[in-house]
């Protein structure tokens, strides 16, 4: 990174790079990703150029975000932090008492001017104030640190399980406690936990869930049950994944994803697409690609000299993961399917923002150890 | 807050992030390797299995069902053909719910329960993804209405199909037969992996007997889908082979004549050439138009040809049978002859009855006055019942049991159509099996008139005539004069069958009968006299009429009074040209009284339609254009 400051063999790109102050290794591998995204994209929308534009529009619009936010102070993020929490609160209360109601869920908030889905919002401010809250403490965290963060993360967690969104409220819930598992919580008390989570897992499963969780967990383990019912997605997704081979159908010649045998399939389940039409090779380079992102972003946090921006950086960086992890598991049927896309290539607009404002913030983190010195 | 600060220890701090840091990134690779494990073994340990599942997906197996062969008279004019219909067809497996599908189609056109109960039925024996056809011919109207709204239904189809058609309607029907749609009896008897896309089957006469004929082959195309079943593109075809055509013996224009014929009477008329066995005409009244069967008659219509009065849809030509009555007199007087029981100028004197040595009961002759001193010719041309009482007692029952049959009585004639029924022609062995009955000698005597227990079908009637007038060499009557295979361009001729020949003792016992029925029409006493007039070619006939109850001892019988149910039934038999015969027909008008008024006019405008095509010209071209 230091290399960077060096004058004159710096190319001029860099230099751009730098006065924008963007890490140009993850600007080049989120744009490969993107590229990658907007390829599978094509196909999996059956060639439909308005599609692509429209997601191609939403990712310069991130995009310009994301430079936003790069060029944010350390400083100011960490200030934002209480008042994008309480906020995000605020507005997820607001969503339960007036939100809109989509495909059974009230996620969004209309202000008129836009319309906004909170819970979105509350992956970035989670891992903020966390991040905020533990980095003024004395690590490794203490037991009532703990419980105060503790706090902080169910509040809004179980706010978004309420709507209900199962997907987010496990995103959002990683965001806090990735925060605090960096943040050094003990073993012994993740041991606890882990107990605790397992002789409650029951109550959770009877109380906590909704029908429609418990049936999306229980097809997960066994979806020939019902094959055209809810297994079908599973089985439709396992079917393209596995026809695919080693090699692939080809771009464009996916037959599940084209004769629309694979639902969903521009959104939560484009990583099936991917896997017909590109076989194995494709997708472990699409992984691959993944884990240099991740690995970007864990590099951030860790040489970052700040425990806020350590804290934070290494929380989204694993947020991403979270997205990335959840989503292949659940189209190749290791997981259940929760609606977790597949992060900067499922179509849609809200979580590509999330994302990258995170990514953003990340950058913002990574050089803020260059320029505010 | 600032003491706090100097506890914090930022060496650890950082260290304790990094180590964290580390370890969450080796979480990271463990769990995207178990991700890149699950990818493996769904890409390359089981990529046969999804392969085959993503093939089963996409391509589908359709049958494309064959042409139904076409049926033609011998002269070309289409019987029967196919046509272009609207059909609205369901695809199950890309319905919800069934029921709340046709609930909603029922708001647009009309569906019977009988027709959702046979679309169940039909969608048993097809597999989910095929199209399972619930209405058949939809109106003008109801295509419009259903083509409308049809994007509101998963998985229902309106489709154009071909759909049996009988140009002639209710002409021809008894020859034909009828299609209709397959049901559960079907269902047994037919090869399924042949059938599968035909909705239709022979189910009466030509069209049943000739179904492996008509049918053809099933064709079938490997086509790609997408998920709600469309066929996107065929990948490869192996074409359905049309049925073959049917040319038949049938003559449209004859059989059009005879029918018309009958006005509003019921009965039936049998015209084959005897040369050959081709039956010309095969008239049955009366008819009905097998249109309505094709796509499943409504209970209405139905209700209507069930007229218990009128039966339509009863094939008088093969399956009525009939008391062949005085029809019968030249065959048993040629067996008189051949058994030399009489002589040809021999007499008997007709008294106006007959009496069986020791008994008391009289058996009338239809003349209460009686014919006196009647000879064989006598006895034809003017149908002494007497003359053949007393010719039956020297026969006795099992010599005219035994002659009959050489004549194809009581037995199928074997006729390629359904339903034929073989008749009965009394015998001692018959009395003793079927009634456990010796046979009285009373029964040899109107066994002698062809009455009693003697019943004849039309066609064995024509049949017999046709063998007569061949001095018994008698031809299996047939319908299909050739099978045309349309792809091979062949025309299969039906070689025409010889199932008897009476050999003929003398040559000059035929004369002699040929002559009597020659003078039942040209003699001036014959009881057919009346048709004589005009005539350019001789015609050998009898006229016959059949009892259709007994009349008791000493009961007058009343024509006026009986009422029309129980009126005698009218019987003709004829052939010609007497020199060189072309032509055998016999008529039957059903309650029709006397055969000579009735049923002998029917006879001769058919010879004459036969034998002088010109003088009909005017008329046949008419009716053409009717067409």
């Amino acid at each position: 990174m230091n290399r960077a400051m060096d004058g004159d063999q710096v190319s001029i790109s860099r230099r751009v790079l730098d006065a924008f102050r963007l890490d140009p290794t993850l600007m080049m591998l989120l744009f490969i990703l993107s590229a990658f995204g907007l390829l599978i994209l094509f196909s999996a929308s059956g060639s439909n150029m308005d599609l692509l534009f429209r997601q191609l529009t939403r990712l310069g619009i991130a995009s310009v975000l994301m430079i936003i936010v790069a060029n944010v102070s350390l400083r100011l993020l960490k200030k934002l932090s209480l008042g994008f929490y309480l906020a995000g609160v605020l507005m997820l209360i607001a969503v339960i008492a007036f939100g809109e109601v989509g495909k059974g869920a009230q996620r969004w908030l209309d202000l008129g001017f836009l319309r906004f889905q909170p819970s979105e919002f509350m992956k970035l401010a989670m891992p903020m104030m966390v991040a905020s809250y533990l980095s003024s403490k004395v690590l490794p965290v203490g037991w009532k640190d703990l419980l105060v963060s503790a706090g902080l993360v169910l509040v809004p967690v179980l706010l978004i399980a309420k709507q209900p969104d199962l997907g987010t409220s496990i995103l959002v819930a990683s965001a806090g406690f990735f925060v605090l598992f960096l943040a050094g919580v003990r073993w012994k008390i993740f041991m606890i936990l882990g107990i605790l989570v397992s002789l409650m897992a029951p109550l959770l499963w009877k109380f906590a869930l909704h029908d429609y969780q418990r049936g999306r967990i229980l097809t997960m383990l066994n979806p020939e049950n019902d094959p055209l019912g809810s297994g079908y997605h599973i089985i439709q997704s396992k079917i393209a994944i596995g026809s695919g081979g080693v090699y692939g159908k080809g771009w464009l010649n996916g037959t599940q994803s084209q004769l629309d045998f694979l639902p969903e399939r521009s959104t939560d389940f484009i990583f099936s697409v991917f896997g017909e039409e590109f076989g194995l090779f494709g997708a472990i380079l699409l992984v691959f690609l993944y884990l240099l992102i991740i690995y970007r972003g864990l590099y951030i946090a860790a040489v970052s000299e700040d425990t806020y921006g350590r804290l934070l950086a290494g929380a989204l960086s694993l947020t991403f993961f979270v997205y990335l992890f959840v989503n292949t598991g659940m189209v190749t049927g290791l997981l259940p399917v929760v609606g977790v896309p597949l992060p900067l290539v499922s179509y849609g607009g809200t979580s590509m923002v999330t994302l990258m404002v995170g990514f953003g913030m990340i950058m913002a983190i990574g050089s803020a150890k260059r320029f505010l010195r | 807050m600032a003491y706090r600060e100097q506890l914090k220890d930022n060496y650890s701090e950082t260290r304790l992030i990094q180590r964290r840091l580390i370890l969450s990134a080796v979480i990271v690779l463990v769990l995207m390797s178990i991700v890149l494990g699950r990818l493996y073994v769904l890409q390359v340990v089981e990529h046969d299995y999804f392969s085959t599942l993503s093939n089963s997906n996409r391509v589908r197996l359709k049958a494309l069902p064959p042409t139904r062969g076409l049926i033609y008279d011998r002269n070309g004019v289409v019987l029967a053909d196919n046509l272009p219909a609207y059909r609205l067809e369901i695809i199950r497996e890309q319905v919800d719910d069934l029921d709340d599908t046709l609930q909603h189609l029922s708001e647009y056109v009309d569906i019977s329960k009988q027709e959702i109960k046979k679309f169940r039925q039909a969608s048993h024996r097809r597999r989910p993804f095929e199209s399972v056809p619930l209405l058949f011919n939809l109106s003008d109207e109801e295509l419009a209405h259903l083509a409308v709204n049809l994007h509101k239904f998963q998985g229902v189809e309106i489709n154009a199909r071909l759909t049996r058609n009988y140009p002639l309607g209710k002409h021809a029907v008894h020859a034909l037969g009828y299609v209709g749609r397959i049901d559960v009896k079907d269902l047994n008897q037919l090869d399924e992996a042949n059938y599968a896309g035909t909705s239709y089957i022979g189910k009466l006469g030509l069209e049943k007997f000739y179904e492996n004929d008509l049918h053809g082959t099933v064709g079938f195309q490997r086509v790609e889908v997408n998920a709600s079943g469309r066929t996107l593109r065929v990948l490869d075809e192996n074409p359905p082979i049309s049925g073959h055509n049917l040319h038949l013996t049938i003559d449209s224009n004859l059989q059009r004549l005879a029918e018309d014929m009958f006005k509003n009477e019921s009965g039936s008329v049998v015209a084959l050439d005897p040369n050959n066995g081709e039956v010309l005409a095969l008239v049955s009244m009366p008819s009905f138009d097998p249109n309505l069967f094709v796509n499943g008659i409504s209970t209405k219509d139905y209700k209507t040809l069930r007229d218990p009065k009128r039966r339509p849809l009863f094939n008088r030509a093969l399956t009525g049978q009939y008391p062949p009555g005085s029809t019968t007199k030249p065959f048993f007087g040629l067996a008189g002859l051949e058994y030399s029981v009489i002589g040809n100028k021999q007499t008997t004197f007709c008294g106006g009855y007959y009496l069986l040595p020791n008994e008391e009961r009289r058996y009338r002759d239809w003349k209460k006055t009686g014919h006196g001193k009647t000879d064989l010719d006598k006895a034809i041309t003017q149908s002494c019942d007497v003359y053949f009482y007393s010719l039956a007692y020297s026969l006795g029952i099992d010599r005219m049991s035994e002659f009959m049959k050489q004549f194809g009585f009581g037995r199928r004639t074997g006729i390629d159509s359904t339903s034929e029924r073989p008749g009965l022609m009394p015998s001692r062995e018959w009395k003793r099996r079927a009634r456990g009955m010796p046979w009285f000698p009373g029964e040899t005597l109107i066994t002698g008139i062809g009455q009693g227990a003697f019943l004849v079908t039309p066609l064995q009637l024509a049949s017999a005539t046709g063998a007569l007038s061949l001095k018994g060499k008698r031809y299996k009557p047939h319908l299909v004069k050739s099978i045309e295979y349309p792809v091979e361009s062949i025309d299969l001729k039906v070689i025409p069958v010889i199932s008897g020949t009476y050999p003929l003792k003398k040559e000059l016992n035929w004369q002699h009968i040929v002559n009597g029925m020659q003078n039942v029409v040209h003699g001036i006493r014959g009881t057919a006299h009346r048709i004589a007039e005009g005539l350019s070619y001789k015609i050998a006939g009898k006229t016959g009429t059949a009892q259709v109850f007994g009349i008791a001892q000493d009961a007058e019988y009343e024509e006026e009074e009986v009422i029309k149910k129980l009126r005698d039934h009218a019987l003709f038999i004829a052939f010609a040209p007497v020199e060189n015969p072309k032509i055998a027909v016999a008529v039957i008008v059903e309650n029709g009284g006397h055969g000579s008024s009735v049923a002998a006019p029917i006879a001769r405008k058919m010879l004459d339609a036969y034998l002088l095509p010109d003088q009909n010209n005017g008329d046949t071209s008419k009716q053409e254009t009717d067409l």
